[in-house]
């Protein structure tokens, strides 16, 4: 059984959300974060769920030793009797997974429902998404459902290449050996110009002109 | 048993074998089970420091012991005329030491008792309060009975330390003091 995710499928609904908040883990707080790609311009949205990587950036900058994976690959919330708060692994993690609960003097994170998976059921997220952007099962299962998408766990934030246990969908078609996802962020997008010239037109002319 | 059985699944950032690692690496491990393996060379280690931590202890103790005994008993002092004191009257004092304040009260005609002025709680100095027949300290509002200085009311737990006094020829000397813990 393994995690999979595609943003390209997710709807936006919150349902991972309020289910997440219902995990025994960390009951009455969502670990999962539900992000607008582009705000702005386009109602798409991706979840985000630990990603559980080989190598967790989070632990390695843990000035505390609090960070620790357990024995199936999952990386667990900072333990409490470690965690000094400091928000190291918040700035470290190259996917934003870890969230600082101030009002605890913690790290808390997607521990990918322990409870759940540890006995072999799906996670909460998962059990939820009705167009199953979170899928959690076997990969011949995946392989039946999404023929036209293939896996992929190699990520690539600048130099560093990160492998996880948790897998994003990529078409099959474009055959990835990994997601660049820093490379989006030197290109500026058709929309922002737009809006820019929106925002200055109605800057200067006091508003919005309608050609 | 040297090793963990389990399969090495952490992989460092730089992608080198374990082997080549920096030693802290294997002091801080990422993996649950690793962190929590102790070897037996460790446990042993443990074992016989602490042990020996406690032998250290029980020998400072009994030379602890021996050097109280050989100090002996503090001199007998001089503290009032009996005659000088009247029923239910007090007179402060110092004892054993010129820091160590002390109370002697008179209960009636025949009875006198000694204390330590020191609160059993926080070490603030008590009063004599003869209209509840108390000891009573400020701070706290601790009270401790004056014929035995058993504590009664407030946050002390312990008696109050009692001076031993002595009679010679129409005077109260001081020849002793005794720390109680009930």
């Amino acid at each position: 059984m393994e995690f999979f995710i595609d943003a390209t499928r997710c709807i936006g609904c919150e349902a991972c959300v309020q289910a997440c908040s219902e995990c025994d883990t960390h009951k009455g707080h969502a670990m999962i974060h539900l992000e607008y790609i582009d705000r702005a311009h386009s109602v798409q949205t991706a979840p985000i769920v630990c990603m559980h990587c080989d190598s967790p950036t989070c632990a390695e900058v843990c000035p505390a030793d609090a960070i620790k994976r357990t024995e199936d690959g999952v990386v667990q919330t900072a333990r409490k009797p470690r965690c000094i708060a400091c928000n190291n692994c918040v700035l470290a993690c190259p996917f934003g997974v870890p969230k600082m609960k101030t009002e605890f003097k913690l790290m808390m994170k997607c521990d990918m429902c322990y409870d759940r998976t540890s006995a072999g059921k799906r996670p909460m997220c998962a059990t939820v998404c009705p167009s199953q952007a979170l899928f959690f099962g076997t990969r011949t299962q995946l392989e039946e459902l999404r023929p036209r998408s293939t896996p992929v766990n190699h990520f690539r934030f600048g130099n560093q290449v990160i492998t996880t246990k948790v897998s994003m969908m990529a078409p099959r078609a474009s055959q990835a050996q990994y997601v660049d996802v820093t490379s989006a962020m030197s290109e500026q997008t058709i929309g922002k110009n737009i809006s820019l010239n929106v925002l200055m037109d109605a800057l200067f002319t006091g508003e919005v002109s309608n050609e | 048993m040297s090793e963990p059985d389990r399969e090495q699944v952490y992989a460092a950032p730089d992608g080198k074998p374990q082997s080549e690692q920096p030693r802290w690496r294997k002091d801080f491990p990422i993996d649950w089970p690793e962190d929590n393996y102790v070897a037996r060379r460790d446990f042993t280690k443990f074992l016989v420091l602490t042990s020996l931590a406690f032998t250290a202890g029980q020998f400072w103790i009994g030379f602890q012991n021996i050097l109280r005994k050989r100090r002996g008993e503090p001199p007998l002092r001089f503290i009032a005329d009996a005659e000088t004191i009247p029923v239910g009257g007090a007179v402060t004092f110092n004892y054993p030491d010129e820091h160590d304040k002390c109370v002697l009260v008179r209960l009636d005609e025949a009875t006198f008792a000694a204390f330590s002025q020191e609160c059993t709680h926080l070490s603030c100095s008590v009063v004599p309060d003869p209209e509840r027949d108390c000891f009573r300290c400020p701070c706290h509002e601790g009270l401790f009975e004056m014929a035995t200085g058993r504590p009664v009311a407030g946050p002390p737990r312990r008696p109050l330390a009692r001076v031993r006094i002595e009679f010679k020829q129409g005077g109260v000397y001081a020849s002793g003091i005794q720390e109680r813990t009930s």
